[in-house]
């Protein structure tokens, strides 16, 4: 029988931008500030995993540790697109229920500054002179715009039209909701780049970016990390009866990626491994969606949420339209989502989300999360997705 | 006539043009690009299979912001073919304007220069234009 698994400390920096520091300032921030959560030190961790996307390949983890403390751990640098965070969450749990470790700690960091919305596509590329087959399609130069577009504002827009073209009531209305909605929750938040409230209007008005995402429906860029210290169950009892009150036990911890599906390689399908993490958590953790006081998703645009509420089964099947329009994803609703604001307007650092999400959601079961304390808080589900694709689903409890 | 060539290879130009995917002669999933082993079932033998040339229009963006030199706004889309098969292209000869594009409108296939390189060469590119002429319609 596995170990159980609790996340014993979590932090996150405040998202933003922070021209005056690098990553390594703020993993060690945000790792330090974790350890002092769980009341332990750098000495007291066995495996540290790191997830930092734009530096995937230039072992920030042990670069972190000759900051904070080079005790001769295994280190693993991780990398799945906006699901690194988790995945690196998902490296030390996994490393504990191995029962090679029974303390870790886990970092997502990134600095993107103002990358733009459509990351580096969007400095230009130079032009090829002469046509010539290249890659695994023969393409003879850029398909961006001329065979539709694969831009992550266009791709989340396609997707959210699709389930629009499947299911009764959903419109660019219903989208714009959800933007509205996160933006209004992220007043209570502190941490989150922006806390602004816009009205349903506001968002509709707003820039076109790709219909119906207009730019107050897509996520900013931004700065930032986030950490958790994990231990086992074994190691849980022997630790001060403070740590033990304040832990949060991990329920599920799964990672999908695509199954064949019709239609996966015109467009990446960001529904089925979805559904099929979210079907495994649910199983794992022994809960359903009715049992959840609140979610953390995956909102790198407001399209991206909508459809999620039906991948993740907190509304009826298509229902995800209705969903929105009674309410019931506010912070005073049936099933409470992106309290924190969202990638929407807490921000998406890359390498950071998947962890972020697992300290907002610790917050409140803990009862620790102040203002925007979802009240008696026992069972709480993160989710993200890495399009290419990776997706991880944690359901957390106590 | 200048020379020409596909913009991907999966378009063969030719009267008419057409698209064609790799099929897995175990299970005929289709595939544009080129595979070592089925994606869906494992299997090792592929064929080249023509498909049709008009689908319904299953999604579609209307793209605003795009990297340097794309004109905008254009619409992507993607688009079922009367097999099933499912394929990323521009919506050609629509207004972009969410009122004349209706999901489950009906296209077919057209051809366009894309693109001009140094030695006068044109690469054709590949999109969907409305059936029936120009106005989208519902498929209902």
């Amino acid at each position: 029988m596995p170990e159980d698994v609790w996340i014993i400390g979590a932090s996150m920096t405040k998202f933003g931008r922070y021209p005056d520091k690098d990553v390594l300032d703020l993993a060690a921030e945000a790792a330090l500030a974790a350890l002092d959560d769980s009341s332990t030190t750098i000495a007291d961790i066995q495996i540290l995993a790191v997830g930092c996307l734009f530096e995937a390949n230039a072992m920030v983890g042990q670069r972190l540790l000759s900051q904070i403390g080079q005790t001769g751990i295994p280190v693993y640098n991780v990398a799945n697109a906006c699901a690194t965070g988790a995945t690196a969450l998902r490296t030390v749990i996994m490393s504990i229920k191995a029962g090679e470790s029974d303390i870790g700690l886990a970092v997502g960091v990134e600095q993107m500054g103002k990358a733009g919305l459509l990351g580096p596509a969007g400095q230009g590329k130079p032009k090829r002179k002469v046509f010539e087959p290249r890659g695994r399609y023969g393409a003879v130069t850029n398909v961006e715009g001329v065979l539709g577009t694969q831009l992550m504002p266009g791709v989340f827009a396609q997707a959210g039209m699709e389930y629009a073209y499947e299911n009764e009531g959903v419109g660019f209305e219903q989208f714009a909701k959800v933007a509205e909605k996160n933006h209004a929750h992220s007043t209570l938040n502190p941490l989150a780049q922006y806390q602004k409230r816009f009205t349903l209007d506001e968002v509709m008005s707003a820039e076109m970016i790709a219909y119906p995402n207009t730019l107050l429906m897509c996520c900013p860029t931004g700065d930032g990390a986030a950490a958790a210290v994990v231990a086992s169950g074994t190691k849980l009892k022997s630790m001060p009866l403070e740590i033990q009150r304040r832990a949060v036990k991990v329920a599920a911890s799964v990672m999908t990626s695509d199954p064949w599906a019709e239609g996966g390689q015109a467009q990446p399908d960001v529904n089925t491994l979805t559904r099929l993490a979210a079907a495994r958590a649910y199983e794992e953790a022994g809960v359903g969606p009715a049992d959840l006081d609140l979610v953390e998703l995956h909102d790198c645009f407001a399209t991206a949420e909508l459809i999620h509420y039906d991948n993740l089964g907190l509304c009826e099947p298509g229902g995800a339209g209705e969903f929105i329009d009674r309410g019931a994803p506010w912070r005073d609703g049936s099933i409470p989502v992106n309290v924190s604001g969202g990638l929407l307007s807490k921000g998406h650092p890359l390498g950071a989300t998947g962890i972020a999400n697992v300290y907002e959601v610790t917050q409140h079961l803990r009862g620790e999360a102040a203002e925007r304390q979802i009240e008696g808080a026992r069972v709480g589900l993160t989710h993200v997705i890495g399009l290419g694709s990776a997706c991880c689903v944690h359901i957390l409890t106590r | 006539m200048a020379k020409q060539v596909p913009i991907v290879d999966y378009l063969v130009l030719g009267d008419p043009p057409r698209l064609e995917v790799s099929t897995c002669t175990a299970c005929g999933a289709g595939f544009f690009d080129r595979r070592i082993r089925c994606g869906r079932c494992g299997g090792r033998d592929f064929e080249r299979r023509v498909v049709p040339a008009t689908g319904i229009v299953r999604t579609f963006t209307i793209v605003h912001r795009a990297a340097p030199g794309t004109p905008t706004p254009y619409v992507s889309a993607v688009v079922e073919l009367d097999d099933g098969t499912r394929v990323k292209a521009n919506l050609l000869g629509v207004e972009p304007d969410p009122k004349a594009i209706t999901l489950g409108m009906k296209v077919e296939l057209a051809t366009f220069v894309a693109e001009t390189d140094d030695e006068g060469t044109e690469a054709v590119a590949f999109g969907f234009r409305p059936l029936n002429g120009g106005k989208g319609f519902s498929d209902a």
